[in-house]
């Protein structure tokens, strides 16, 4: 009972975290029909940027500044980078952003330093919110979950129920259209880029704290990303947000198993002190999103939303 | 090759040759960056304040140390690249010792290079890397231990387990690499000799360094019902672990090997306090001579984000000086024969290279977090400090060894 219940808070809030970085992939990937590598990267700079700020200011204005910052650091790659590269075709563009990110991670290296800086949660919530079987519950994470959630209505919003969602959305699947009805659309498309970043900035401002801020955050959570994007469906918001709970939950359920192969398997008499028997689950949590997603393209390529086949 | 390249290789080399002779070329072969940057960086430090101490002494037989870093990323091939490189631009003394899985790399490296190599053989100086097997069914004589390996530190945790009655169920904790599941191992194996009554509720291992969230793991422990953790867990993991183990009010003693990892103690805070210990050669705060104490605050100056943690870096350093010195020479093999059965006098007892393994045997010290200390460590009030009955003699901590040594022939 106890491990389904921490696997279930810990894995909604994993989640809805992946999801605050996949969004803003996934739209983009809608938009310029590949995926971009830098991503993670901007998820990075928006906890870097948090550091700087709240080191001088407070963790509260650098919460709504470092997103802000790395939005605006984002539009301007679009602009005269992305804008330029993308008369040469989607090769050009996505080894551009192959390169953005090994130039971002090596900038940060350079400012930061090459070990992790030392980025704190704010002492306003750092106090245990409640306590369940006997371990507490800290408040910051309840805050995350509130803050991703309020993301979560506010990009709904923004796309489902205003005039200007209504036109992003028309501009991501039908650009010249959209173009003729005489919108700016690559100045539509500079803002959705600037709006991902800064999702992605966000979800760095409160994980990095939480987690670690080092020059290697970039790296680690690149993958997990782009398996979300893939398992939800490529351009498919429901499914990057289904595709985000679904791995958090499952990457925190198997870190609660004990059991290991020899005893799942224990028909199949696999002895328990064999190389494969005595894997258990729980070692296996680490790899479970890229089992998820090498199953996911066998037997369902377009993923679970997602309206198109890779 | 043309003969303008070779004449101009010869001129190279010769001026390689005469540099080596002015000079002691030593390698640094650890993590420079990411997560586990912090615990090579510190003891870097540490070996570059006592190189410079020695060079500005007089140096080692009137040659001077040159110490150069080289950044393995805890990757046994990385780290294969480097040592090349060291070796190439003239190293024969190497210094290792973040990753068992590193160390054993470089082991084997060392192993081939000096069988092929003769006469231009290279010694390795392991401070930290403690798989029990290094000093034992694989020994070389080219490989010197510095640090108690996790055999010795888990018979002084299981000795001081074995007086604690109310610990009755123990939960284990480590990275999933060859380090980690010899400490799981000794642990088990220790804990049914001593205590057959505990009872053994968690056996754990994590990927090594890719943790960003221990705070599962840590409610596994919990809801385990533990009366105490061990785990051999060191750098960014045994700070990410304390990390959430803080946040889940947890109050778990954890007996650990690597406690004084940079951040662990800052991340527990006022609950590190007879919580967090560790076994390791020596603390800051035992009782020592001015010049160890000079010698602590030196180093604080110097390195204000680093504490003064990795004291087996200046012994390994100080011995190889006393090596040298009483061979007469820092020909390797020389050097190598010099250190077998050598007894140096250091800050914290006396510390003995034995012959038969190249295991240094040395005082070892259970500690825990206190208010009360002359030095805090991670730039707090807190630091660490001996606990009643922690001190364990050499003789005690030593263990048997089964080890058969090959040694090439004496110079």
């Amino acid at each position: 009972m106890e491990t389904i219940v921490f696997a279930l808070l810990n894995g909604v809030i994993y989640g809805l975290l992946l999801f605050m970085l996949s969004s803003g992939l996934t739209l983009i990937f809608s938009m310029m029909g590949v995926l971009n590598f830098a991503h993670a990267s901007f998820y990075m700079l928006g906890a870097y940027f948090a550091f700087t700020i709240s080191g001088s200011t407070t963790f509260w204005i650098a919460l709504f500044v470092a997103p802000v910052l790395v939005g605006l650091v984002g539009a301007v790659v679009e602009r005269y980078g992305l804008r330029k590269v993308h008369a040469n075709g989607h090769v050009a563009e996505l080894l551009f952003t192959f390169g953005l990110a090994y130039l971002i991670e090596e900038i940060v290296k350079i400012v930061y330093g090459k070990t992790a800086v030392d980025y704190r949660i704010p002492d306003l919530l750092n106090f245990p919110a409640f306590t369940i079987y006997g371990a507490s519950f800290p408040a910051y994470r309840i805050f995350m979950l509130f803050i991703a959630i309020g993301m979560l209505i506010g990009l709904w919003y923004l796309l489902k129920k205003t005039r200007a969602g209504l036109i992003i959305q028309a501009a991501l699947t039908h650009p010249h259209m959209v173009g003729h009805l005489g919108h700016n659309v690559p100045l539509i498309f500079m803002t959705v880029f600037g709006i991902g970043c800064a999702m992605a900035g966000l979800a760095g401002v409160i994980a990095g704290n939480i987690f670690v801020t080092d020059p290697a955050m970039a790296v680690q959570m690149g993958p997990i990303v782009f398996v979300v994007v893939v398992v939800g469906g490529i351009g498919s918001l429901e499914g990057a947000f289904l595709a985000s709970l679904l791995i958090g939950l499952i990457q925190n359920f198997a870190v609660g198993i004990n059991a290991s192969f020899a005893e799942i398997f224990w028909f199949t008499g696999l002895s328990p002190t064999s190389e494969i028997g005595d894997i258990t689950i729980s070692s296996l949590a680490p790899v479970m999103p890229f089992l998820l997603l090498v199953l996911m393209l066998i037997f369902r390529p377009r993923g679970l939303m997602g309206e198109q086949e890779l | 090759m043309s003969i303008k390249t070779a004449a101009l290789a010869a001129a190279v080399s010769a001026v390689a040759v005469t540099a080596a002779q002015a000079e002691i070329k030593m390698a640094f072969i650890d993590p420079l960056s990411g997560p586990f940057g912090p615990s090579g960086e510190a003891a870097y430090t540490s070996y570059l304040l006592e190189a410079e101490r020695i060079n500005e002494a007089g140096g080692v037989n009137g040659e001077m140390i040159e110490l150069t870093g080289y950044d393995n990323k805890v990757n046994p091939k990385e780290s294969l690249v480097q040592l090349q490189k060291a070796i190439d631009s003239g190293a024969r003394y190497i210094f290792q010792g973040n990753g068992s899985s590193v160390a054993a790399a470089i082991i084997d490296a060392v192993n081939k290079h000096n069988k092929r190599n003769p006469g231009d053989e290279v010694l390795f100086f392991n401070y930290a890397a403690v798989t029990p097997a290094f000093t034992n069914e694989s020994c070389s004589f080219w490989h010197f231990r510095f640090d108690a390996h996790a055999d010795m530190k888990m018979a002084a945790i299981t000795d001081y387990i074995r007086s604690q009655d109310d610990i009755k169920k123990v939960y284990l904790i480590g990275q999933d690499y060859i380090f980690g599941q010899a400490v799981a191992a000794a642990a088990e194996s220790q804990l049914t000799e001593k205590r057959p009554d505990i009872e053994i509720v968690g056996n754990e291992l994590h990927p090594l360094g890719k943790v960003k969230d221990f705070t599962p793991y840590i409610q596994k422990i919990i809801s385990s019902g533990a009366d105490a953790v061990i785990t051999g867990n060191w750098g960014a993991d045994m700070q990410l672990l304390m990390k959430a183990a803080a946040e889940s009010g947890s109050d778990i003693p954890y007996m650990t090997f690597y406690g004084g990892s940079l951040g662990a103690v800052s991340a527990l805070g006022e609950g590190a306090m007879d919580l967090l210990y560790q076994v390791s050669e020596g603390i800051t705060n035992l009782e020592a001579s001015d010049e160890q104490y000079e010698l602590i605050e030196t180093y604080k100056e110097r390195f204000p984000e680093y504490d003064y943690y990795y004291h087996r870096a200046h012994v390994a350093m100080r011995m190889f000086k006393e090596a040298a010195e009483k061979a007469g020479s820092v020909d390797p093999i020389a050097v190598a024969y010099a250190l077998e059965g050598m007894v140096h006098q250091d800050a914290y007892g006396p510390v003995t290279m034995r012959a038969e393994d190249h295991q240094a045997q040395q005082n070892l010290y259970i500690s825990t977090v206190s208010d009360d200390v002359k030095y805090g460590v991670d730039n707090i009030e807190l630091g660490w400090k001996v606990v009643e009955g922690g001190e364990i003699d050499a003789s005690v901590a030593e263990q048997p060894t089964t080890c058969e040594m090959e040694r090439p022939e004496k110079p």
